[in-house]
């Protein structure tokens, strides 16, 4: 016990020194290698987001006619993206009244109450669905909304996009949903609540913020959905006219002002891209504010 | 009340946990179940709230009786059986996301027991008997989270406590505890006792010893032998008890 923390053996080989042998270095290059190529990719990664936001730089053609006029016709100037924007926010909302109810369930079946072959099969599907072409979903919708009621709508636009949206809410909600540790079910069961009322008081409050995201990643992928537009809402260059005619969406109006010969109208495709970018932006930061989902709870 | 379980079986999947168990246990006495690690006691006392059942895949086989009533008769529901035979965890589960008012307040809730005025005095009552009130009263409102360890075990106890069970039911309540708060726990089970039925899970032998009324040692799935406490630890009659209270193996 007489042996200082300070002394030791000026002999013995430091046994934390890195090994100097051909396998020590290999191992420090290779693992060097690892960490400078994630950040590379990382940066590439964020690197497009800022590409299409600066450089593109649609916001130069951003001015208040853009948000509130009509497209004018053969790219004179004063024309906006109004109804396209309109049409947007409204797409999305139809789609969310019902793709978000429809996913959240889905989820909630297959992680609390779902045992067996049906569940299984139920999974299955979901994620079959995830894989679908969205073009197939706006022909779903064509079939049996377009087709028997012989007009585009708004309301076959957001049905699409409603059933693009179930899969994905379904998704992530199921995986928090699993995340919520089994005590906390057995917290509120064991006092004698029953199935029902510990999944809706207790385990999807603790997984509320990984929900939100889940329905916030949904509404922003479809918010950019274009293909089962085409054949369901279409767009029009009028103002929209209610839920049951042709309706204008900001993915619709880029396609079509990008392959414009006109160069005003496929500058206002850029600057119809940037706000499309900045409402989904923005939209996900304040539902995520408002449920705290920046702080993990778990 | 009063326990009789008459030839007990469980399972989860096809793995087989308990076999053929028998025990009897009196009102208002504490009974300690011990056994090394995985030998089944944690799954008999969940067989006794019909919180087993809860484990996908998994069974149960016999009759568990309480003051004569069959709690896995077919006209029974799991919740009522909950309701009366309170539980309290290894981890102190409190829900991170409410009050700790709210959190001794669930159970009330939950069985509509309790409203208003009433249910507030519930909670002061549930806190005092859980010995924890002197040190939450001022904080009703926040998150049960921000108590340490020890609190929370607490409060899961009077969260049990909130709902009037007759029988509490702890699965080693004291794991994850510092021997402190162990202490206060302990404590606390003795002053319980005078009104509930006590049946508590612990591999830790002087805790069982300190406690316990009667102590039921468990091996392998099966019920070896139960007896007095002072008279099992002393005198134990099977050779299996004797290697194991010997620290033999275990």
């Amino acid at each position: 016990m007489s042996a200082t923390v300070s002394e030791r053996d000026s002999s013995a080989p430091n046994p934390f020194q890195p090994p100097q042998s051909a396998r020590g270095i290999q191992r420090q290059f290779s693992n060097g290698c690892l960490v400078v190529l994630a950040t590379l990719f990382a940066l590439l990664a964020v690197g497009v987001l800022i590409y299409l936001l600066f450089i593109l730089n649609g916001i130069r053609y951003i001015n208040l006619d853009f948000f509130l006029n009509l497209p004018t016709p053969n790219g004179e100037p004063g024309g906006g993206m109004g109804p396209a924007i309109q049409g947007t926010i409204i797409l999305v909302g139809l789609a969310s009244l019902f793709g978000i109810p429809l996913g959240i369930f889905t989820a909630i079946y297959l992680s609390e109450f779902g045992r067996g072959r049906l569940a299984n099969v139920v999974r299955s599907l979901v994620d079959l669905l995830t894989g679908v072409p969205t073009i197939i979903f706006g022909l779903f919708a064509w079939v049996i909304i377009v087709v028997p009621q012989q007009t585009f709508s708004g309301f076959a636009g957001g049905v699409a996009l409603g059933i693009i949206m179930i899969p994905i809410v379904a998704r992530t909600t199921e995986d928090v949903l699993h995340l919520v540790p089994r005590e906390q079910r057995e917290a509120s069961l064991a006092l004698g609540a029953t199935e029902a009322r510990t999944t809706l008081r207790v385990v999807i409050p603790a997984a509320l913020s990984g929900i939100v995201t889940g329905i916030v990643l949904a509404m922003a992928r479809v918010a950019g959905e274009t293909a089962p537009l085409l054949m369901t809402a279409f767009g029009t260059t009028f103002r929209n006219s209610g839920i049951f005619q042709p309706m204008d969406a900001l993915t619709l109006r880029v396609y079509n002002f990008t392959l414009s010969p006109y160069q005003l109208q496929v500058n206002q495709a850029y600057a119809g891209a940037f706000v499309l970018i900045l409402l989904i932006l923005i939209t996900s930061f304040t539902v995520r504010w408002f449920t705290g989902g920046f702080r993990r709870r778990f | 009340m009063a326990f009789t379980v008459q030839h007990l079986d469980a399972w989860y999947g096809r793995k087989q946990a308990l076999f053929d168990v028998n025990l009897s246990v009196e009102p208002q006495t504490v009974t300690a179940m011990i056994g090394p690690s995985g030998c089944g006691k944690s799954t008999f006392v969940r067989c006794l709230n019909r919180m087993h059942e809860e484990v996908p895949d998994a069974r149960v086989n016999g009759t568990v009786l309480v003051d004569g009533f069959d709690i896995y008769a077919r006209s029974i529901k799991p919740r009522h059986v909950r309701q009366h035979i309170g539980m309290v965890f290894q981890q102190p589960n409190v829900l991170p996301t409410r009050s700790i008012f709210d959190n001794v307040a669930m159970g009330p809730r939950i069985n509509g027991t309790a409203h208003g005025s009433a249910l507030r005095e519930l909670v002061e009552s549930s806190l005092q008997q859980a010995a924890l009130w002197d040190e939450v009263k001022d904080k009703l409102d926040a998150p049960a989270t921000a108590l340490s360890g020890g609190q929370q075990q607490r409060l899961c106890i009077a969260r049990a406590v909130a709902n009037k069970p007759q029988i509490l039911l702890m699965d080693e309540p004291c794991s994850a505890l510092d021997p402190i708060s162990t202490l206060q726990v302990e404590e606390l089970i003795g002053q319980l006792k005078e009104s509930y039925t006590i049946i508590i899970v612990t591999h830790n032998m002087s805790q069982a010893g300190r406690v316990a009324d009667r102590t039921v040692f468990f091996l392998l799935g099966k019920l070896i032998e139960e007896g007095e406490t002072k008279e099992l630890f002393s005198h134990p009659h099977k050779k299996e008890t004797e290697d194991y209270i010997s620290g033999r193996f275990g």
